[in-house]
């Protein structure tokens, strides 16, 4: 009965999606404010019932209703209520519907944010996240039902993934769909100024919040994801170019670009048709992954079960929405002009730069990824591409771009002026290098030719990104959040620099065959086999073993690494035994029993390998200040309309209205 | 077929995890003779793919065909074979669908070109905007808010 | 107007690349083999059943022959078995079957138990032979021609309408019964 009442409201939902697409489209084409009235209804609407459905889906799941085929599929009576939960999204048409209802979330907080902004241009943004959400809404509906019921219903379920009954990997989806699914508004937004023919500067002030937030959900999801497969999958890898992970690493590439754009625009007024094209591209990028996932085309180990016809109408729904896209941007920017001038070393062009380094990036990465799909469709030998490509390809582009960073944050609006800052530059490089060299050649050894290059690099970015702050706190001058923002983010950047580079270049691994007692030397660590149990879990068992982790003889850490057998779908899993360190993590992994009490062990050393995490953990909290920045919780500016209440993006303070600049 | 494979997989997981009481399976934990020939094996194992698997080294795959693998490279590395050769075979056998990295040559050649091209091009249409942007300097008059520069 | 023309370039060159892998997506088990065309790899393993004597390709030069590829510990190879029956009931192709990474025993028992399609059957315990023949998964199946070449591999479980369209099609004229 509640599965149908979920279906029902689904299908409900798509009809009001429908209507918010015409009403909000065409109510603003036609000016006709009591058609536009009907667009904020429909997006609470839309929220109420697909609240609905994803509500009977849980219901089911808690209440282990295997008349449902998906719960059938993806959960088990001995799965704990978590999980149960989680298992939400553990395959294809859960994963889809929480797509559609975090979408309702993006789209009714921009319905409750946007009351202040021009009635036309809000209509047409939610207008087209309603064809947005008329397109997922319709996939589930014809191809994906996870109502769908399964008679005679099984007396237990096929179990959830025990690859996805982990407390990280559970949340991580919901993050990335946070993020994959906020670049729609910034697409939406994209789309509305493109229909209402205007774009300045007070638009782009309207996008940046929104923009920078999905960027960070986007950021925090990968790099869960990434955490994640390092403790999980047992070699202790954390990034493996593997097309799942390329499809979300891609659109973070080409939000951090618009995320620049938009500053841009919105500073001066400049690269507004670049703006356009990255947010459309970013947004594309997003539906690609989603493509890429679902469809089938690739395999990899994440990806959904395939199958075609699903592939066909994502692809289906990819071409309309990215050639509407597209063709309104035909239409509009040719005449999308700005008067402003900068120099060859102002801060616009140093965005300039560092954008096209990051497109590129997102189009090697997406070169890579697509080859093998190019080669066959163009008849070619199969090809492969792996991490050899990637790793390759990618330090070639990150370190020139890590270097316009580390200079261009010195760079003034218009002129540059970069000559003031010499002392800045040259000190912070100064200090770069030593401490890189120190590092390098003092702490670690000899590594990778690279690796001190990026060290290097890493520490004059979080140096040059400390100048500003620092004068400014000195001068006692105000720290806008915005500032506070970049500054954290940046330093992010150069900390995930220095980490990437350290662990890439300094870990130390080894494959061995232990027996209890015996021990294995890592350098001046040393990984000792104590003891092995056997563990019975809520749906599994497997074996616990002890391993203490000695340095220069003295005891540092014990490491509980386990095996599971997960009884339902008959898998086996490890479970690393990691132990962190503020500069080192030790972690050691179970591969198999070898016989005469022998396991065979995957033991590594790997410095500073949480500051790739740190760094992301700072660039999405540098995000947080950007978008709690004053200039957004005061009242609009006099360029918007007068007399209206104020109720902006993140906080209504209703204070008196401070130009915002 | 996904079926068909996944079934396969399964069958020969379970077939390893059924033989693995065999001393004989230690195989690939033991050490080459010399380490510069562990360095080039590790390498070697990483850049070869499993083809049965989804996406996975055979450095990184339990299934038998990639302990199989393995030990191909191994012995053709204790019998002096230079890595190209090693790759070669595989290649021979698998065709080039086998490396992680696609080789350079014609018909593959793209794949390693597109990138720089793109870069090139991209620097080139950043050069044009910014002589642009430069020569409009003297008769923009608008005023950057100094204060808030660094927004 | 390029601003325009160059997205829309590449994104129509997508679209169509993406479209051409969705259509193919269901036949990527199809995969070519890399041997077709080449001289079969020369092996020599022990006959299943008959210790102390061994097949070599030699053995096999100078007339068209199939090889099968299976273990008893393969799913899909149990599917095929009865196709394998009828193919071997024709009579005109000798069908070769290589056991891969298999036990004798296990490999006789199922034989005894659901038939024996095979002309002979050659044991590749440890694997060696198959990487050479590029195989990647059981069950998969050759054809090999009279001078020795492979000129067709299939992947998954034999059905009777591959047979007809892969293998029969490529024998020489007047063979066919």
């Amino acid at each position: 009965m509640i599965p149908e009442l979920g279906h029902f409201a689904l299908i409900l939902a798509l009809v009001l999606a429908g209507a918010q697409t015409f009403f909000g489209i065409f109510g603003a084409a036609r000016g006709d404010a009591r058609w536009q009235a009907v667009v904020r209804p429909a997006v609470a609407g839309q929220f109420v019932l697909v609240s609905t459905a994803i509500g009977a889906l849980v219901h089911a799941f808690v209440t282990f209703d295997f008349s449902v085929l998906y719960v059938a599929s993806n959960s088990n009576s001995a799965l704990p209520t978590f999980y149960r939960v989680a298992a939400l999204w553990g395959a294809h048409e859960g994963s889809l519907l929480l797509w559609a209802w975090i979408l309702a979330v993006w789209t009714l907080a921009v319905a409750i944010a946007s009351r202040n902004l021009p009635a036309s241009f809000a209509s047409r943004v939610m207008g087209v996240l309603g064809f947005v959400s008329f397109g997922f809404l319709l996939f589930t509906v014809a191809t994906s039902n996870p109502f769908e019921r399964i008679i005679p219903a099984p007396a237990d379920g096929r179990d959830l993934n025990p690859v996805l009954q982990d407390p990280a990997l559970a949340i991580h989806p919901p993050l990335l769909y946070m993020g994959y699914v906020g670049l729609s508004v910034a697409f939406a937004f994209a789309c509305a100024a493109m229909l209402e023919g205007k774009l300045d500067q007070v638009w782009a002030r309207w996008t940046r919040p929104w923009t920078t937030m999905a960027w960070a959900f986007l950021g925090v999801g990968i790099a869960l994801g990434s955490w994640w497969a390092y403790y999980e999958l047992g070699w202790g890898g954390y990034w493996f170019w593997d097309p799942v992970e390329n499809a979300s690493f891609m659109p973070w590439l080409v939000a951090t670009a618009l995320i620049h754009s938009l500053a841009a625009t919105e500073k001066r007024g400049v690269f507004k048709s670049w703006t356009l094209l990255l947010a459309i591209l970013a947004f594309s990028l997003s539906l690609l992954g989603t493509f890429l996932v679902r469809s089938g085309v690739l395999t990899s180990v994440h990806s959904f079960a395939a199958d075609p016809t699903r592939g066909l109408f994502i692809l289906a729904f990819l071409i309309i929405v990215i050639g509407g896209a597209l063709s309104l941007y035909a239409w509009r920017a040719p005449q999308l002009r700005s008067p402003a001038g900068f120099e060859g070393t102002a801060r616009e062009a140093f965005l300039l730069y560092n954008n096209i380094f990051l497109v590129v990036a997102a189009a090697m990465v997406l070169i890579g990824t697509l080859a093998p799909l190019i080669a066959d469709a163009v008849g070619a030998a199969p090809l492969s591409v792996g991490a050899p490509y990637f790793d390759k390809l990618f330090p070639m582009l990150m370190l020139p771009l890590g270097a316009l960073v580390a200079i261009g944050i010195h760079a003034a609006w218009k002129r540059g002026q970069l000559g003031n800052n010499r002392a800045r530059i040259l000190i912070g490089l100064g200090v770069a290098l030593l401490a890189g060299l120190v590092l390098v050649y003092g702490v670690y050894g000899v590594g990778k030719p690279l690796t001190p290059i990026g060290m290097v690099l890493g520490i004059w970015i979080i140096l040059s990104s400390l100048f500003d702050p620092v004068d400014r706190l000195r001068r006692r001058l105000t720290l806008p959040r915005a500032i506070i923002g970049m500054t954290l983010a940046h330093i992010g950047l150069g900390v995930g620099l220095v980490a990437i580079s350290t662990v890439e270049s300094y870990s130390v691994e080894r494959d061995a065959a232990i027996a209890p007692g015996e021990t294995l030397a890592l350098g001046r660590y040393a990984y000792r086999f104590d003891s092995i149990k056997e563990i019975e879990g809520p749906n599994y068992d497997g074996v616990r073993a002890v391993v203490t982790v000695l340095r220069d003889g003295a005891p540092v850490a014990t490491l509980h690494p386990e095996q599971r057998n997960y009884w339902v779908q008959r898998s086996t899993l490890t479970e690393a035994g990691i132990a962190s360190r503020w500069n080192l993590d030790m972690f050691v992994a179970l591969s198999k029993n070898v016989g005469g009490g022998r396991w065979s062990v995957r033991a590594q050393l790997r410095p500073l390998l949480d500051w790739v995490w740190l760094s992301a953990a700072l660039m999405a909290l540098g995000a947080v200040f950007a978008v709690t920045d004053r200039r957004y919780r005061v009242r609009a500016s006099a360029s918007e309309p007068a007399g209206e209440t104020t109720s902006e993006p993140k906080m209504a303070q209703g204070s008196a209205a401070a130009e915002a600049t | 077929m996904m079926r068909h494979l996944r079934a396969v997989l399964l069958a020969v997981l379970s077939a390893l995890l059924l033989s693995v009481s065999l001393p004989s399976m230690a195989f690939d934990i033991e050490a080459m003779p010399t380490p510069a020939e562990q360095k080039r094996y590790d390498a070697l194992i990483h850049e070869l793919r499993c083809m049965q698997c989804q996406n996975q080294s055979i450095a990184d795959s339990p299934v038998g065909l990639a302990e199989d693998l393995r030990r191909d490279v191994r012995e053709q590395i204790i019998a002096g074979k230079t890595d190209a050769e090693i790759r070669d075979s595989m290649v021979k056998r698998y065709g080039n669908v086998i490396l992680f990295r696609p080789p350079f040559e014609a018909s593959t050649a793209w794949v390693w070109l597109a990138p720089f091209l793109l870069l090139i091009l991209g620097v080139f249409v950043a050069v044009r905007i910014v002589r642009k942007r430069a020569s409009m300097v003297a008769g923009d008059d608008s005023v950057v808010d100094t204060d808030e520069s660094a927004r | 107007m390029s601003r325009f023309l160059i997205p829309a370039a590449i994104f129509l060159a997508l679209a169509g690349v993406l479209y051409v892998a969705v259509v193919h997506s269901p036949n990527k088990s199809t995969m070519q083999s890399a041997l077709l065309g080449k001289t079969v790899p020369a092996f020599s393993l022990p006959v299943l059943g008959n210790p102390g004597m061994n097949l070599t390709n030699t053995q096999l030069a100078g007339r068209p022959w199939v090889l099968n590829v299976w273990g008893t510990w393969c799913a899909a190879c149990r599917d095929e078995h009865p196709v394998l029956l009828d193919i071997a009931k024709q009579n005109v192709l000798p069908l070769v079957g290589l056991d891969w990474k298999d036990e004798d025993d296990a490999a006789l028992e199922w034989l005894k138990q659901l038939g024996n399609p095979y002309s002979v059957v050659a044991v590749d315990r440890d694997g060696r032979t198959a990487i050479n023949f590029g195989v990647y998964g059981a069950p998969e199946t050759f054809f090999i021609d009279a001078d020795g070449r492979v000129q067709y591999r299939h992947v998954g479980a034999m059905t009777a309408e591959v047979w007809q369209r892969e293998f029969l099609s490529r024998l020489p004229r007047g063979v066919l019964p």
